[in-house]
């Protein structure tokens, strides 16, 4: 496919490595905060290709591992009611609530759907009038516009048989949270290019600023990553803070101003809770007052719904950047994809997943 | 979740077949790579028939700036050229 395969060949990703490898004398720890990097970095094995002393952490980039257990609890309640269809991503359904996940509503008699757009879930509102449809909201910056869209859409159309159980959550804030908390070793990021693709990264600006670092702007192929890496490599041994932009083909500097006027037409922001890492203050997106009638959980009085999470999971460490999965005890014999205690392990996108897909087996060089 | 492709854009509309247009209404058929499928355009009111844009979850979220795509090319044969230099010179 074009723009995807030609950032795909092993020699150029080589060759940028070699340079890489060639610039970096300190010891760095770069982070990026995208569940699609996490996982093109651990299936293309790019983590392997850096120097020793270059290390790549994975943040808390996955939306659907940081959304709060009580929101998956409120899910399953709302999808339990009766005449409500259920509309949701399909890496939603398998994350853990505090008792069972939407798969198991769906099989004790639920109406759960997977579609792939939330236009799919005003479509099935449409064509059921007299049902309640739900879609799950949730999603950080990139996905935003989509479910905003879907709202103004769903209102211009009359249909009002349509809400969303939002969950939406924000980068920069916890970008902060990590630079903030005492133990932090992070050194750079990596910003995700979609989410700045959406909302530009004149804010990302000033985070260099205020942590004294540099931040790349990324891509998601194997190239786009390594040049990036390289990128970040260059400035830190440099000595240079601030914004590049190395996802040039689809970010500019100002992002997307007509979806960042319908996210900020439909959504405000809020302090939201993030699993395994607690409460982050203006770290969440939810409907602004004149969209209420759009709001699920007020729809089917569910916002008293709370809970708490496991004490044996470590995803809070991981999504920090703090362990690597494969240094949690549980990882691949209590906790598995198909029996996951957190949600790092069920998204495809999660760091446990990615290295229980592609790492669980280590081969060591020379054995 | 951020998962986004690039796809070619074959056709624009104000809106679906059978809806009245509104504000977000704009959309079009985008091929990727052979599956063609509708996408709401609302966001990339620069992009025409022809232009590459990139989707997630059914919404265009850019249009492809193909200049800057080569770019990374360009970049790529720089670095390569600096390696072989430094290696000619040592």
């Amino acid at each position: 496919m074009k723009f995807v395969e030609e950032y795909r060949r092993p020699d150029e990703v080589r060759s940028v490595a070699r340079a890489l490898a060639s610039v970096a004398r300190s010891s760095w720890t770069i982070m990026e905060v995208c569940g699609g990097q996490t996982h093109a970095i651990i299936r293309f094995g790019l983590d392997q290709l850096l120097p020793p002393q270059v290390t790549l952490v994975h943040g808390p980039g996955c939306p659907v591992c940081v959304t709060p257990i009580e929101l998956i609890d409120r899910a399953i309640a709302v999808a339990r009611e009766r005449n409500v269809i259920f509309c949701s991503f399909g890496d939603m359904l398998r994350v853990p609530g505090s008792s069972a996940d939407l798969m198991a509503a769906r099989a004790a008699g639920a109406d759960v759907r997977i579609v792939y757009s939330p236009l799919d879930a005003v479509e099935i509102a449409r064509a059921n009038p007299a049902k309640e449809i739900v879609f799950f909201a949730v999603g950080f910056e990139t996905t935003a516009p989509a479910n905003a869209g879907a709202v103004q859409i769903a209102r211009a159309r009359g249909i009002t048989n349509f809400t969303v159980l939002v969950s939406h959550v924000l980068v920069p804030p916890a970008i902060r949270a990590i630079m903030d908390a005492p133990d932090s070793a992070v050194n750079a990021f990596l910003a995700a290019g979609h989410v700045c693709t959406v909302t530009g990264y004149e804010e990302y600006e000033e985070l260099a600023d205020r942590y004294h670092m540099p931040i790349v702007v990324a891509g998601f192929e194997p190239l786009d990553i390594m040049l990036a890496m390289l990128a970040c490599v260059e400035a830190l041994e440099g000595g240079e803070v601030g914004v590049q932009n190395r996802y040039a083909r689809s970010v500019r500097r100002e992002g997307n101003p007509p979806a960042m006027q319908a996210v900020s037409n439909v959504f405000e922001t809020t302090d939201r809770k993030w699993r395994g890492i607690g409460m982050i203050p203006g770290s969440g997106l939810a409907l602004r007052p004149e969209y209420a009638d759009f709001d699920a959980e007020r729809r089917f009085g569910v916002s008293d719904i709370l809970a708490e999470e496991s004490m044996v999971c470590m995803s809070g460490k991981v999504l920090q950047g703090l362990i690597r999965p494969t240094q949690c005890p549980a990882f691949g014999t209590q906790c598995t994809p198909e029996n996951p205690l957190g949600a790092t392990m069920v998204s495809s996108e999660g760091a446990c997943s990615a290295y229980y897909r592609y790492r669980r087996v280590q081969v060591r060089p020379g054995s | 979740m951020c998962l986004a492709i690039p796809g070619r854009v074959l056709r624009i509309a104000d809106a679906p077949e059978g809806q009245t247009p509104s504000p977000l209404s704009r959309t079009g058929v985008v091929d990727f790579g052979g599956v063609e499928k509708q996408v709401n355009l609302a966001y990339v009111p620069e992009a025409h028939v022809g232009d590459y844009v990139i989707v997630h979850v059914g919404f265009a979220i850019s249009t492809m700036d193909e200049s800057e795509a080569n770019q990374v090319f360009t970049y790529l044969r720089q670095i390569e050229d600096a390696a072989m230099e430094s290696s000619a010179g040592t």
